[in-house]
């Protein structure tokens, strides 16, 4: 009897994936995640300390890596362990997919570690088991060390392989820890992986500083700090440790980002109670005013080719959002919705505008296109902001502040993320209560 | 209840206020001085009767007619005392994007310099300094808070 079921499911299948490979589409949210297994990957018995339990943990960490990464997508549902019927080596080399099947699993990832002389290879394969196919192998050779990015790095192949959008997983976010005091708030500059493991600080918290966002090209930072108590904006390389101020402004410089190559820095500068937007050339030094407006301008972003900017205004009355071109000419009002727009940011994509709105006494992110049409919003809250995209454009990371009470009491600050669907909404664990996100580039291209 | 009567009475002292200032400097539309907090929980004094700072609308910059009386007094304090400096350090609410309040916190306080300007104060004693929504006096999330919080604060340097 039970023969006969599994010979019919095959049979099914066969008839079936003829046509398809399995694809997870992204558009839509996370209404049918698709089950995938990660099987733990197995050690090869020519490791080094074969024997040893740390080693056989390290296979049990990277998958466990990997499908926590699958989970926090919404788009996957990652299968329990316990269920799996086959063993991690044997499904490595060729899997019994009607095992697999039998468990619901439409995707089956399954690896090998080898760690000999103080190297780590990893191989793994990416199994469609409806089509009873293998759809990637690939293998990492790295420091043991390094294990963590190589979850990472294989959790973004997976992804693009399974979604056709290019993955995020091996990405860091910058971000400000607060602690203490509502009134006698310590900030720092913190950095932490993508999934909120590996955090460290970056300055000691004597300063005041916000705002920190990546260079897209590379692992340096611009922020705004406030050493000395004269709040400029920064560049910092987080290899190094290196700082220093950007151009030499007789005045309040904030709301830094990068050009889209990287090359420049454009940002505010506040001076007599006007703020307008510049540039600085890293290489040059050259300072360019972008806008000349007695209306205060302010956090501005590059389209991802570098032609247009957008920005916050209120030469209308109030906060609106703008586009114009990257010299300041052909200014054009996008917003134009009921209540106040901030934080403009451009999707890496190019396609669309992320932003906060206020309304109502309440804060909203949400989406529009670059010609402001179709406005989405995305999530209602007391307060948040700051939106920062993911490199590929399909998820926001921003901040969420809670009311507090009659003495501060029950006010928090968090990390969330949320899709550019309007599912998936989560909160990013931090150490520390968080705000001013920035997500980074893919660090291996 | 006896919050609520200060409400009362706060929005009483505001509703006079914009009549009073509604035909004198409406630098931008929309209702400026509707939510600008009147009341001296907050407020230090530079000297005797010389109030510290000056308060805001929400999204204001504009100094409403109790603003310019505290202003012209601590003009009129720092003309007695000739080797004072001083610091206007610039506030917003927490009600607002960051990156937006760290300018109009910087615009507020350069509304109140300017205004010690006209005074004759020469700009060499006053700096300015903008913290945004960074420093609140009042950490509650109430207006009241927030109408505490939108402040300009003039602070003795050496």
């Amino acid at each position: 009897m039970k023969k006969i079921f599994y010979i019919l499911i095959v049979f099914l299948f066969k008839f079936n994936i003829a046509y398809s490979l399995i694809e997870v589409d992204i558009t839509r949210g996370n209404l049918d995640p698709l089950p995938i297994a990660v099987s733990p990957l197995h050690v090869d018995p020519q490791s080094d300390n074969y024997q040893d339990a740390k080693t056989k943990e390290l296979g049990e960490l990277i998958s466990s890596v990997v499908e926590k990464n699958f989970r926090s997508t919404g788009l996957f549902n990652p299968l329990n362990k316990d269920a799996f019927v086959q063993k991690p080596d044997i499904a490595h080399l060729k899997p019994r997919f009607e095992d697999w099947r039998l468990i619901t699993a439409q995707a089956l990832v399954t690896g090998k570690l080898l760690l000999k002389d103080e190297k780590l290879k990893i191989e793994f394969r990416l199994w469609d088991v409806a089509a009873n196919k293998e759809m990637i192998a690939l293998a990492f050779t790295t420091t043991p060390s390094n294990w963590r990015r190589v979850a990472h790095i294989i959790s973004d192949k997976i992804y693009e392989r399974l979604t056709g959008e290019s993955g995020y997983f091996d990405t860091r976010i910058i971000y400000v820890s607060e602690t203490g005091p509502r009134t006698q708030r310590v900030k720092k500059l913190a950095i932490m992986d993508q999934d909120g493991e590996n955090t460290k600080y970056l300055t000691l918290g004597n300063e005041l500083v916000l705002t920190p966002r990546f260079n897209p090209t590379n692992q340096l930072v611009t922020y705004l700090s406030y050493f000395r108590n004269l709040p400029r904006v920064y560049l910092l390389d987080i290899e190094t440790g290196i700082q220093e101020v950007v151009g030499n402004f007789p005045g309040m410089t904030f709301a830094p980002r990068f050009s889209p190559d990287g090359k420049k820095i454009i940002m505010s500068f506040a001076k007599n109670g006007n703020s307008d937007i510049y540039t600085m050339d890293l290489e040059s030094r050259l300072v360019e005013k972008i806008t000349e407006d007695s209306s205060i301008d302010t956090s501005p972003s590059y389209s991802p080719d570098g032609k247009y900017i957008t920005f916050n205004s209120d030469r209308s009355g109030l906060q609106q959002i703008y586009t114009m071109k990257s010299d300041g000419s052909g200014v054009k009002r996008i917003s134009f919705g009921d209540g106040l727009y901030g934080t403009p940011v451009w999707s890496p994509r190019g396609d669309l505008i992320a932003f906060t709105k206020v309304r109502g006494g309440k804060f909203y992110i949400g989406v529009m296109r670059s010609d402001g049409s179709g406005e989405r919003l995305l999530t209602e809250n007391f307060y948040q902001e700051a939106p920062s995209w993911s490199p590929n454009g399909r998820l926001l990371v921003f901040y969420r502040e809670t009311k507090a009470g009659k003495n501060g009491e029950g006010f928090t600050a968090k990390l969330w993320s949320i899709d550019i669907t309007g599912y998936n909404e989560r909160e990013l664990k931090t150490e520390t209560d968080a705000s001013d996100p920035s997500w980074s580039s893919l660090l291996s291209k | 209840m006896k919050f609520n009567k200060k409400i009362t009475n706060i929005l009483i002292i505001l509703i006079s206020t914009l009549a009073l200032s509604a035909c004198s400097t409406a630098k931008k539309s929309g209702g400026a001085g509707s939510d600008v907090y009147s009341g001296s929980a907050t407020v230090q004094y530079l000297a005797s009767g010389v109030k510290d700072r000056v308060f805001f609308a929400t999204n204001r910059s504009a100094l409403t007619t109790a603003s310019r009386d505290t202003l012209r007094k601590q003009a009129s304090w720092m003309r007695k005392n000739k080797k004072l400096n001083v610091v206007l350090e610039g506030h917003g609410d927490e009600r607002g994007t960051r990156e937006y309040n760290l300018a109009l916190a910087e615009k507020r306080a350069n509304a109140a310099r300017d205004y010690l300007l006209t005074y004759g104060i020469s700009g060499k004693r006053i700096s300015v300094i903008s913290y945004g929504k960074e420093k609140p006096v009042n950490s509650a999330s109430t207006p009241l808070a927030w109408s505490q919080n939108r402040r300009s604060v003039t602070v003795k340097t050496k």
